[in-house]
């Protein structure tokens, strides 16, 4: 029976050969990974109301990342929960204050093709890059696998997206799943499996992949997944297994595109579906953000550098690279100084902006180009702020013009 | 049961917005759908029913969404579709979310009764009987224990007494 990559991981986890789509499984769970809001501050009590411990303490991966830093009585009390809980719980996986916990987890090697992974938040499709099975669940779910090791899943079906080729410069990941999420919808995805293949996919580095897999959130997958290759191997350092698809395996769909034809794309507020190409925009902006898993990791920052070498940004830029290593490399490379030359502001290598959970938020009235993944009305701050959502090419591009402006005249 | 209509794609930005996401679910609750319908979180009565088009409940992992309609007293929810995740968080949470591809045809204001047994909607102000799709039987049993901790507590207990 041939099978997606999907399908063969899952069925792993299940202890089974094969598995079909549809069927309801439980799956043996080789890594969960939680951050400060989602994890130890709901996790605990309900441990202690079970009496309860962690079914495997060494599977467990905790990470601090959306109230960093800390500003207030509240969020002090959030961070103060996680880092005593690790040590109750006896969790030796702590990163605090590393960065964000999609990038610091593969970053600290801890992904491996043909794992089966759940992550305490909907941006954990990430994972899938590394040709894992991995997806987000929230606190209660996550509190079961705590308990038992073990999830249920309904078998998913694969939906396929090829792209031929190769993207063209100044064109991202970014550009890539805004415009999927603008073509099928939000739940174009119908929370299955969507694979990333082709030859444009395999030229992406890992990072780029990344992004991909992360917006399958945005797309209504369950997860997206990539398989594993050289480029896996390298960025983890290590032999690595090769997990992939069987060719003729039954697919729900196949999309396939030209990936040269792709432009840079622009989500307008309020939703990531609202995405045109760059060229349809005459807007105006007041702030640039670069942050977030999605849009402000090494690579990230390397897009926004080759737009602003040498250039001054006209609109307010603040930039929150996604993990320290990230940071200390960028900085080491001379990446982290142009931008530091064109203007920007550094904000702690956390969720910062990107949720709105932190102190820094959008005014009333603010229109904002951002890396991020989300525009939903309010999510940044007030609900009178215009979010528009880009790659870091578009978004370093709309920072120096003070408009948001197609990145392809302006890469050096 | 009133029933309160929204359209496609809401997220859980609005439902449970992540500026007070710090706080305790008394607070989070009191923000539900305010940049849809700010009146929502002080008129919504206990035994009400939240009604949407496709994809309720898009957006993060937050179980704060569904925690804070329950919290508010919502009964149940009936959608076109869910987000996945929300779905899963729904169930865990012990709040029934059905889905009916003619919810839609549900109003702002009808009186509804839900029966979560047998998957029907009845809607005592048009007359119509509207069918939800079946949920399955260890799914209806996590909400019948009232969610998954408490559900996880009765497991538990069975199994320490059988030790």
């Amino acid at each position: 029976m041939k099978q997606t990559l999907a399908q063969k991981v899952v069925a792993r986890a299940a202890g089974r050969s094969t598995v079909t789509p549809g069927e309801i499984v439980t799956c043996k769970v080789d890594l969960a990974m939680v951050h400060d809001s989602s994890g130890p501050r709901r996790l605990k009590p309900m441990l202690e109301r079970l009496g309860a411990k962690v079914w495997d303490p060494t599977k467990v991966v905790v990470i601090t990342d959306h109230y960093l830093p800390e500003y207030d009585d509240e969020s002090r009390k959030i961070l103060r929960i996680a880092r005593d809980w690790v040590r109750e719980a006896g969790i030796d996986n702590f990163y605090d204050a590393q960065g964000i916990c999609h990038v610091v987890l593969p970053e600290r090697g801890h992904l491996r093709p043909g794992m089966f992974a759940v992550g305490g938040d909907s941006h954990s499709p990430t994972g899938g890059a590394f040709a894992a099975y991995m997806f987000g669940v929230g606190a209660t779910e996550m509190l079961g696998v705590m308990v038992t090791g073990e999830i249920w899943l309904k078998v998913p079906h694969t939906i396929a997206i090829e792209f031929d080729g190769a993207f063209a410069p100044g064109v991202s990941a970014k550009d890539v799943m805004l415009f999927l999420i603008a073509r099928y919808g939000m739940d174009g995805g119908q929370y299955q499996a969507v694979e990333y293949r082709g030859p444009a996919i395999r030229k992406l580095p890992m990072q780029e992949r990344m992004t991909l897999c992360n917006m399958t959130a945005e797309l209504g997958g369950q997860t997206g997944l990539i398989a594993s290759d050289d480029v896996t191997r390298d960025y983890l350092q290590r032999e690595v297994e090769i997990w992939d698809s069987d060719a003729d395996a039954p697919l729900l769909a196949h999309h396939r595109f030209r990936a040269d034809e792709l432009p840079p794309q622009v989500a307008a507020p309020h939703s990531p579906a609202n995405t045109r190409p760059v060229s349809d925009f005459d807007q105006r902006i007041d702030l640039a953000y670069i942050g977030a898993c999605t849009g402000a990791k090494l690579a990230d920052l390397r897009m926004a550098a080759a737009v602003l070498r040498g250039r001054k940004a006209r609109a307010k830029l603040i930039v929150a690279p996604a993990s320290l290593r990230d940071q200390q490399t960028a900085e080491g490379e001379g990446t982290l100084q142009v931008l530091l030359d064109a203007g920007a502001e550094l904000l702690a290598n956390s969720c910062g902006m990107c949720a709105g959970y932190g102190q820094h938020q959008l005014g009333e009235n603010t229109v904002a180009i951002s890396t991020t993944a989300r525009n939903f009305k309010g999510r940044m701050g007030a609900a009178s702020a215009q979010v528009y959502l880009a790659s870091p090419y578009t978004v370093a591009a709309s920072a120096v013009t003070g408009r948001i402006t197609d990145p392809r005249g302006m890469l050096q | 049961m009133k029933a309160w209509v929204f359209g496609d794609n809401v997220d859980t930005d609005v439902i449970a917005p992540g500026r007070y996401m710090k706080y305790g679910i008394d607070e989070i609750a009191r923000h539900c759908m305010e940049a849809l319908e700010p009146a929502f979180a002080a008129s919504v009565r206990k035994g009400d029913v939240v009604v949407a088009g496709r994809n309720f409940g898009a957006g993060s992992s937050r179980e704060q969404a569904p925690e804070a309609l329950k919290h508010l007293g919502v009964a149940a929810l009936i959608a076109e579709s869910y987000a996945g995740l929300f779905y899963r968080n729904a169930i865990n949470l012990g709040l029934p979310a059905l889905v009916c591809a003619q919810a839609k045809r549900i109003r702002a204001g009808d009186h509804i009764a839900v029966d979560l047994d047998a998957g029907r909607i009845d809607n005592r102000t048009s007359g119509e009987t509207l069918a939800a799709e079946p949920v399955p039987a260890f799914l209806l049993q996590i909400v019948r224990d009232g969610g998954l901790l408490a559900h996880l507590e009765k497991r538990l207990r069975g199994e320490r007494a059988s030790a």
